[in-house]
C-alpha cells in the first residue's frame, strides 16, 4: 500500500465570530458562533459544532419548527483570580441555529460531547427517507 | 450570586480581555512558527497561567515541551467524516501546529503542570523561587 508522504497543512488561526442575530440578547455579555461542520448520510444528518470550554451540563439544544437551535455556556467562574496579561481570543458563551431543510425524527436525536466538540446526529424521519423505486 | 450580576461578570471579564488585545506582554519574545493555537495569558498571584482552545484535539495529538522559560505547543488537528457523508458545510480547519512561546519571567520548568478539558488546555507555570518579587521593608 503506498503511504502518503504530503504533510498536513498548516493549521490556521480562526478568528471568533461575534453572533449577530436577528432577535437581541438582553444582556450585554458577548455570544460567540460556534464553528460548524454539517454533512449529510442517506438516514441523517450530522451538525458538528466547537464549543470550546462547555461542559455537558451547559449545552442546549432544540428543534422548533425546523429551527435546529444550539446553546452552549462556559462556565466563566474558572477565570476568578485570573488577572489577563495578555490575550488573543475572547471567551463567550456560543449560540448558532440552523433552519433543517429535511424533516427530522424529534426522537431519534443524538448529541454527544467531546473534547469541546459537540456533535449531533439528527435521524430524518421515515417521510424525508429517500426511496428507491425498482425499475419493472 | 443574582444571575444578573453573573452577566455582568462576564462582561467584565471580556472587556478585560479585550484590553488586554494590546498588551505588549509578550511582544518582544513571540517566536515558533505559527499563531495556532491563540492564546490568553493571566496572572494567578505570582504565577501565570496559559489558555488556549483547542476543540477536537485529542490529549495524544497534542505535544508540550518545556525548556527554560520557552513552552512549545505543537500537535495534530484531524478533522473526519464517513465517507459516504455529502458536506454541507466545512468550517472546521484541520491541521498541522507548531507554536513556541517565550514568557517573559522565569519559570520553574520542572513544576509545569498541563491539563486539558471540554477542548481547553491551560498550562500552569509557576514562577522560579529567585524570580518572585520580594517585599522590601521600610526602616
Amino acid at each position: 500500500m503506498e503511504v502518503s508522504m504530503e504533510k498536513p497543512q498548516a493549521l490556521a488561526v480562526q478568528q471568533k465570530k461575534e453572533l449577530t442575530q436577528k432577535e437581541e440578547k438582553t444582556i450585554p455579555a458577548r455570544y460567540y458562533v460556534p464553528n460548524a461542520d454539517i454533512y449529510e448520510t442517506e438516514d441523517a444528518l450530522t451538525v458538528v459544532l466547537e464549543m470550546p470550554g462547555v461542559e455537558k451540563k451547559d449545552v442546549n439544544v432544540n428543534i422548533e419548527s425546523d429551527v435546529l437551535r444550539v446553546d452552549g455556556q462556559i462556565d466563566f467562574s474558572k477565570y476568578e483570580n485570573l488577572d489577563p496579561v495578555y490575550s488573543e481570543y475572547n471567551v463567550g458563551h456560543y449560540a448558532r441555529a440552523f433552519t433543517l431543510s429535511d424533516k427530522i425524527d424529534q426522537d431519534g436525536i443524538n448529541a454527544e460531547l467531546d473534547n469541546g466538540v459537540l456533535t449531533l446526529t439528527l435521524k430524518k424521519s421515515k417521510e424525508a427517507l429517500p426511496r428507491r423505486i425498482a425499475i419493472r | 450570586m443574582m444571575l444578573s450580576d453573573q452577566f455582568e461578570t462576564l462582561f467584565k471579564l471580556q472587556q478585560a480581555l479585550e484590553a488586554f488585545r494590546t498588551s505588549s506582554w509578550l511582544e518582544s519574545s513571540l517566536s515558533g512558527t505559527g499563531a495556532y493555537p491563540p492564546i490568553n495569558v493571566f496572572r494567578k498571584g505570582d504565577d501565570f497561567v496559559v489558555i488556549t482552545e483547542v476543540p477536537g484535539i485529542k490529549n495524544s495529538d497534542l505535544d508540550i515541551q518545556v525548556k527554560g522559560n520557552t513552552i512549545r505547543v505543537a500537535g495534530t488537528k484531524s478533522v473526519d467524516y464517513s465517507e459516504k457523508a455529502s458536506v454541507h458545510r466545512r468550517e472546521r480547519l484541520a491541521g498541522r501546529f507548531d507554536r513556541t512561546i517565550a514568557i517573559p519571567v522565569q519559570i520553574d520548568a520542572d513544576q509545569v503542570k498541563a491539563e486539558c478539558h471540554d477542548g481547553v488546555l491551560a498550562l500552569f507555570l509557576p514562577r522560579a523561587q529567585q524570580d518572585k518579587p520580594r517585599s522590601i521593608k521600610l526602616n
